[in-house]
């Protein structure tokens, strides 16, 4: 049964894996805004149409920066 | 707002058809503007079957149209904004100044550069389609996102295809003018501090989340199942995933409670600081010596939930958006002359020698010396005054004034920073505020906690201590210090206060900070201003009487009443019509007589009688004016007198139902400008004990408020805030009651719009109830205590009880606090919950400040709502 030193301490690794994660997010600006995400669904366009950086490049199938 | 409610967009008729392509074709008529919604009151433009209100609407139209962007009227109706024209076409140029540039950019790289503008107007799904589909319309423009909640949008745009003066230039085009003041000059937002909250909730939280299981085990006795490496590991683990909850997410209040220490006051956050620190030392020390699990999911779990009270805080006060500091209202640029030549500058460059010109309407950025020039300055910002001053060449002006009339030259006599506005407010502000804040609910109650508990602490100890058990001492000391749950505290005021705030702005009532509130409870007495607080002023109340105008006459006495922004003229200009401003020679305004002036050869004299008569007007037989009540303009074309404009002061509906509820509770009174005639009328309504005051002055109205402080009481002065300001500024609660945008005054605690002024009784209603939430959140956190406390002090507290009594002692404080307000906010707030602010949204105001939305097919309401406070939402 000492095998739940082991289990214990994998599922807090993934645990902090995860709280990374959360910590990235914040830092890349990702809560910056909630709300307005939510708007964009009820435009009724594509959503590869808006461009990436500047216009010039192509529009990529992600619009994420 | 008032005024146009009978020419609803949804009602207004479509124009009659057209043939396709016909354009410019003139009709008189009631209908919706397509791009924009207002009204099209004499000069209606069609084209393609569609109506226009304005050239501006027309064009921004056809470049949507034209670009592809048609899409925009599909996700709204009647998603534009009016185009002011009158913006002056460079006025953008100073962003293009480097040193301007280097603080307004977000970031360049010489290829590609962001910059985040902040538009009022953004208020709808279209709006925001629209601002994040720029890149159609320049190429130069690359990728735009839209905060919403912020009203702000990021541009990433190429510096050397476009220039930022054009991008400023394009968004005013289109009705989404970028609002710049000079704070966008002088600091960032503090997004770094936002984030790092985040991430300490997210840590707190973990933790919780981890300690608390890893407790489990301890709390159902199954610790000797495994032997003591599990019970241990789970200890240490706990005790090392606390440490950082401890260190980082709970730093703030390490923070605070130091500075209040040095500062030797106690506020709510020296308990907190306190009672963790004791959670910590307790459940090492038990755990390092092996004698117990200590307190750990207890300590995460007050982090946690005080955090997340913070964050709800936060929400409330930028859903709302009030901060409006008085350096919201300084123009931007300035236009500096030096040898001869003009050029327009950001005032932060402005040095003292500097001279700048300013036209009609513009506010004087700093203390200044007029230079040349007849200048008739319009304090109305600073002293409250709403009549202009006259002032003549040399004489010293201060800041915050606006120039009335033709364009004057001044030199700049102190550096902007400095000015004489800026340490009014300043000072102002604190004297207002000052003291109060520690004078809350909640630092009271917190002051009285910290030292009850610490009594009682002690107490115990030495209880203990003398009884000759001193180990059980000690954990009586500490238990104390654990289980006296501040968290209640630090809650209940900002989840009633903070609710019962956004449940106001939803039915149109906007207050400065949740600490009004609580003002508003301590209320024993109400001065009402008359004009305009009281009575409605619109252009509809307006009859002419006398020899009929035609209509070449009326538009010389618009052209006339444009010129001058005395709120009769202002209601005069709307209601003689719109149309082709004519030039004025020889324009004069005498306050508090009347206006003259020469349109197209033609003398024209405006204003009271007596004025009229020293012009050596024949006034004869014009006694049966004076019975009527409401002012009285009169007028006089090319020597003859013509007539009079009587404008009407009709009260507010359901000012009576109002007054006669506020009379049995508050002493009020009525302070206004005007004569004598309607004291029988409103001494009916006020009732008999209440105090009537005519021919009130500004400096009388505060004097007035000034006396009834002195004999105690907390006043509450409702005005407009255009010859009230002072009065504004002096009472405990200043509500300043606004019809248009531009009115509004800075001095005020409360903006609700006209409509809303019935309203008045429920607010102070509302007001009284949360407090008595409040009060009651505290009562039941010490009930809570009071059984925490009992127990920790016979020292017998196990974890387990702590981990259950203070979670939820937090979470029923937060669900009562938040529910009790909801309910009586609902029961307060229920009749006429349903009274939708109507019509159009002013444009583009200076302030801007973004007026109530008009009535959105639902589904798009909630949108509205997010945006622009004052829409009302089914809960």
């Amino acid at each position: 049964m000492n095998v739940i030193l082991i289990l214990i301490l994998a599922s807090l690794g993934i645990a902090l894996l995860f709280l990374a994660g959360f910590i990235w997010a914040v830092k890349s600006g990702q809560f910056e805004d909630t709300y307005t995400p939510s708007l964009r669904v009820l435009t009724d366009e594509e959503p590869a149409v808006r461009p990436v950086s500047l216009s010039s490049i192509q529009p990529k199938s992600k619009s994420h920066e | 707002m008032t005024g146009f409610s009978s020419l609803k967009s949804s009602t207004a008729p479509e124009p009659p058809a057209s043939s396709p392509g016909e354009t410019e074709r003139r009709f008189q008529g009631p209908f919706a503007c397509f791009h924009c919604g207002e009204p099209c009151k004499d000069a209606l433009l069609v084209q393609d079957e569609k109506a226009f209100c304005c050239q501006g609407c027309l064009v921004v139209h056809d470049l949507l149209a034209r670009s592809g962007l048609g899409h925009f009227y599909d996700l709204g109706r009647h998603p534009g904004s009016r185009v002011s024209s009158d913006a002056a076409a460079d006025r953008w140029t100073c962003l293009d100044d480097p040193a301007v540039q280097q603080r307004l950019l977000d970031f360049t790289d010489g290829k590609m550069s962001r910059v985040t503008f902040q538009v009022p107007s953004i208020h709808c799904v279209a709006c925001v389609w629209l601002l994040e589909n720029l890149f159609r319309l320049h190429a130069g423009i690359g990728r735009s996102d839209v905060n919403f909640p912020r009203r702000e949008v990021a541009i990433r745009f190429a510096p050397g295809q476009v220039k930022l003066s054009e991008i400023a230039a394009l968004l005013a085009s289109m009705g989404y003018e970028p609002k710049l003041t000079l704070d966008d000059l002088e600091k960032r937002p503090g997004d770094p501090a936002r984030r790092r909250r985040w991430i300490q909730i997210g840590v707190a939280g973990f933790a919780f989340g981890n300690i608390m299981l890893f407790s489990f085990p301890g709390y159902f006795g199954m610790d000797g199942f495994h032997g003591p490496m599990l019970r241990a590991l789970f200890d240490y683990l706990s005790l090392a995933l606390a440490l950082p909850v401890l260190i980082y997410s709970a730093a703030d209040y390490w923070k605070s409670a130091w500075a209040s220490i040095r500062q030797r006051t106690v506020t709510l956050d020296v308990p907190i600081a306190a009672g963790l620190a004791a959670l910590y030392a307790q459940s090492a020390g038990e755990i390092l010596s092996g004698h117990g699990h200590g307190y750990l999911d207890s300590l995460v779990a007050l982090v946690f939930f005080l955090l997340c009270g913070r964050a709800f805080q936060q929400k409330t006060h930028d859903r709302l958006a009030f901060d409006r500091d008085y350096k919201s209202f300084f123009p931007l640029s300035a236009r500096r002359r030096s040898g001869g030549r003009e050029e327009s500058v950001s005032i932060s460059t402005l040095r003292v020698g500097d001279r700048i010109v300013l036209r009609n309407g513009e506010l004087i950025p700093a203390d200044a010396r007029l230079v040349r020039g007849p200048a008739l300055i319009d304090y109305s910002f600073v002293t409250g005054e709403s009549e202009p001053v006259a002032k003549p060449e040399g004489e010293h002006l201060y800041a915050g004034g606006k120039q009335v009339g033709e364009a004057i030259e001044v030199e700049i006599a102190k550096p902007v920073s400095e000015s004489y506005l800026t340490s009014l407010w300043n000072h102002e502000s604190f004297r207002k505020r000052g003291g109060t804040d520690l004078n809350t609910l909640t630092n009271c109650y917190s002051r009285r906690f910290t030292m009850v508990v610490a009594a009682l602490a002690i107490g115990a100890a030495l209880f203990w201590f003398s009884a000759g058990n001193p180990a059980r001492a000690l954990k009586a000391f500490t238990s104390v210090l654990i289980v006296a749950c501040p968290c209640a505290l630090a809650l209940a005021a900002p989840f009633t206060l903070g609710t019962a705030q956004r449940l106001l702005a939803r039915a149109g009532i906007f207050l400065r900070n949740a600490l009004v509130l609580e003002r508003l409870a301590q209320v024993d007495a109400v001065v009402f201003d008359k004009t305009g607080t009281l009575t409605v002023s619109s252009a509809s109340d307006i009859a002419m009487e006398g020899k009929p105008l035609s209509p070449d006459e009326q538009s010389w006495i618009a052209a006339l009443t444009s010129q001058s922004t005395h709120p009769h003229s202002a209601r005069l200009t709307e209601w003689l019509g719109e149309g082709r401003r004519r030039p004025v020679q020889s324009f004069s305004e005498i306050p508090g007589s009347g206006l003259s002036g020469c349109v197209e050869g033609h003398e024209i004299v405006l204003g009271s009688l007596s004025w009229l008569q020293s012009r050596n007007i024949g006034t004869n037989g014009q006694s049966a004016f004076k019975n009527h009540a409401g002012s009285a303009v009169h007028v006089a074309l090319d020597g003859e007198y013509r007539g009079a404009f009587i404008l009407s002061n009709p009260l507010r509906p359901e000012t009576d139902p109002l007054l006669r509820d506020l009379a049995t509770q508050y002493d009020i009174a009525l302070l206004s400008g005007d004569n004598e005639k309607e004291r029988p009328r409103f001494a009916e309504w006020f009732g008999g004990g209440a105090r009537l005051h005519f021919h009130q002055s500004p400096a009388d109205k505060l004097g007035f408020i000034r006396q009834l402080q002195q004999s105690g009481k907390t006043v509450m002065m409702v005005g407009d805030g255009l010859n009230d300001a002072g009065a504004l500024r002096q009472s405990d609660v200043g509500i300043a009651v606004v019809e248009k945008v531009g009115a509004f005054s800075p001095a005020s605690d409360v903006i609700l719009e006209g409509g809303k002024v019935p309203r008045l009784a429920d607010l102070l209603r509302i007001a009284r109830r949360s407090t008595r939430i409040v009060r009651l959140s505290f009562g039941i956190s010490a009930a809570y205590n009071l059984v925490g406390i009992g127990i920790a002090a016979a020292g017998i507290l196990s974890p387990l009880i702590c981990a259950i009594l203070m979670p939820l002692s937090s979470v029923s404080v937060v669900l009562f606090a938040c529910g009790a307000t909801r309910w009586a906010a609902a029961r307060a707030l229920r009749s006429g919950n349903q009274d939708f602010t109507t019509a159009g949204r002013p444009a583009n105001s200076p302030g801007g400040y973004p007026g109530p939305a008009k009535p959105l097919p639902s589904g798009m309401e909630e949108l509205a709502f997010r945006g622009r406070p004052g829409k009302e939402v089914a809960a």
